[in-house]
């Protein structure tokens, strides 16, 4: 902190004006807009560094693991998914189906934990927790956040595994599958070639929904593996009352979903010129 | 009921869910917040049945109780967020027009905010605590069930018996009390089991964090926090509190799958 016990109320009162407490707090929140609007997001209190600086050292953690996280979503999803549903009705949909209900119900940060127990303690595999890195190359850093990665897509995955399913399905039923089929394709072709792309509309909706929940899981996840991502640099924030800080990366993070949100309506239209006509 | 198999499952799930917070209203086999340090970290015996914490608590007592915070928790956010966000949503389905476009456009917003960023932004600002869960999980349910009752109602108040009570002179008051809210009653019980799996889920979430429930008062998603920082001397701790979690929220999926076949079989999902 800046000022001990035995600061002079001269003193304090002339940090209440450097910081702007002296201010009504509606004057306070108009300027933090106005900040926000000219890219400047304040000054923390607590490390006494530009927010916008905190924000981007702690990006190099917390957007990879993200990416990563959406990559193995998006390949368990659509693997699981369309199996499940050329085995329509049969043991392996049924074991997909219960897996993905049981992937729904189990707590990320639980599936996390049961994580660390087997790969981190009793395999030494990977390390229990904290990030290497990005100094020593890739390798190191990609190592330290492989298993959050997973702890994170294993409940999307379960979501999106379900949508991809009953997409896949219902495209299955249209009269261009039988032709496809007729002409000599065989049932992989037709599924990965013209099925998938025609399912591919309600799955990335739903990604695009999922956002916000990785986004969240990611928050929790990074503080099970202690990695300095913007999730604990909130936790800090919140301990620190830091306010500043966390209505930065409150903010921050509810942009990204509608940015997200935006830029898949966007994609979708351009997959499916019916969308695009629907809205005129 | 055999037709319908995870009505039934979710069912006995969420039955045995329930009947452990009964029991813990009751009776637990230790005082949940009992702390006994000669006794720390002892495996499952006669005595502990799922043996005890790094601060000699008996498990089986703080799953109990936990059970307790949960269906707490669980009964004000998801309460709060129905009632207020239904009644949301019936008004901007009865009065349509720029309140409804308002209300909409709020809803909105605040999916951009899941609950666990309100109760960070809560936290920050009141300090974490029960009613800091309460209050981030409740809003976020008030958009979702604002959104669901506008669109069902929407539907109910452009079907031909709507016309018919308005040619007799009821007002919109009557019509959506008589007439819309029965109809669209299947789709909230629904949505409101489901949401209840999402706010034990968030319940947990939080606490874990340290921003639900304060101790002594048992959760199990502190339990789960305390238990990481044992992993390498009792990493059984890690389990219990996480199974339990992840059987209720089983469970009150599986009955929100089963209830949505039995009540609107319309609805009823391919399979």
């Amino acid at each position: 902190m800046r000022l001990d016990t035995t600061a002079t109320p001269e003193a304090l009162e002339a940090l209440n004006r450097q910081l702007g407490l002296d201010q009504p707090p509606p004057v306070r929140y108009a300027r933090w807009l106005a900040g926000l609007a000219r890219g400047d997001l304040g000054h923390s209190v607590a490390y006494d560094t530009p927010v916008a600086e905190l924000i981007a050292e702690r990006l190099q953690v917390t957007l990879p693991l993200a990416l990563v996280a959406m990559a193995f979503t998006t390949l368990a999803a659509l693997a699981l998914g369309v199996y499940a549903a050329a085995r329509h009705r049969r043991l392996g949909d049924a074991g997909v189906m219960a897996l993905s209900q049981l992937g729904m119900a189990v707590p990320n940060f639980w599936f996390a934990i049961l994580l660390i127990l087997v790969f981190a303690v009793k395999l030494q595999w990977f390390p229990a927790g904290g990030f290497a890195g990005w100094d020593d190359g890739a390798v190191p850093a990609l190592r330290s956040l492989l298993l959050p990665a997973v702890a994170l897509a294993a409940v999307q995955a379960a979501i999106l595994a379900r949508v991809t399913r009953s997409a896949v399905l219902e495209v299955m039923r249209e009269d261009f599958v039988r032709t496809a089929r007729a002409h000599g394709l065989t049932q992989r072709a037709v599924l990965w070639r013209h099925v998938l792309r025609n399912a591919l509309v309600p799955v990335l909706t739903v990604m695009g929904l999922q956002f916000a929940n990785l986004i969240t899981g990611a928050i929790v996840v990074e503080k099970v593996f202690a990695l300095p991502g913007l999730g604990l640099l909130v936790f800090q924030a919140i301990a620190n009352r830091d306010l500043l800080v966390v209505q930065d990366v409150v903010m921050l993070f509810a942009a990204a979903v509608i940015a997200i949100n935006f830029a898949v309506d966007l994609l979708l239209a351009a997959l499916d010129p019916r969308l695009k006509a629907a809205h005129r | 009921m055999r037709r319908h198999p995870s009505f039934v499952a979710g069912g006995v799930l969420v039955a045995l869910w329930l009947t452990a917070v009964l029991v813990s209203l009751a009776w637990t086999p230790y005082p949940p917040a009992e702390i006994d340090i000669p006794n720390k970290l002892l495996l499952p015996s006669a005595a502990h049945w799922l043996g005890t914490d790094s601060l000699g608590r008996d498990i089986a007592s703080l799953l109990l109780a936990g059970a307790r915070t949960s269906l707490l928790v669980g009964v004000a956010a998801v309460g709060l967020g129905a009632l207020s966000g239904t009644a949301l949503g019936l008004l901007a389905a009865a009065r349509r027009g720029w309140l409804d476009e308002l209300l909409m456009r709020c809803a909105d917003f605040s999916f951009a905010f899941p609950a666990l960023l309100t109760a960070l932004m809560l936290a920050a600002l009141y300090g974490p605590g029960v009613s800091t869960a309460v209050a981030a999980i409740g809003l976020f349910n008030l958009a979702v069930f604002a959104r669901i009752s506008r669109s069902a109602a929407g539907a109910v108040w452009s079907r031909d018996f709507v016309l018919a009570a308005r040619a007799c002179g009821r007002n919109r008051l009557q019509i959506t009390r008589d007439h819309v809210l029965p109809n669209i009653a299947a789709v909230l019980i629904v949505q409101a089991t489901i949401q209840f799996a999402v706010a034990i889920l968030a319940e947990a979430a939080l606490s874990y964090l340290g921003l639900g429930v304060r101790p002594p008062q048992p959760s199990w998603g502190r339990m789960l926090n305390e238990a990481q920082e044992f992993m390498f001397q009792a990493p059984q701790l890690a389990l219990y509190p996480g199974i339990a979690i992840a059987l209720s929220v089983l469970g009150l999926n599986l009955l929100g799958d089963g209830l949505r076949d039995l009540l609107d079989p319309r609805l009823a999902r391919e399979r």
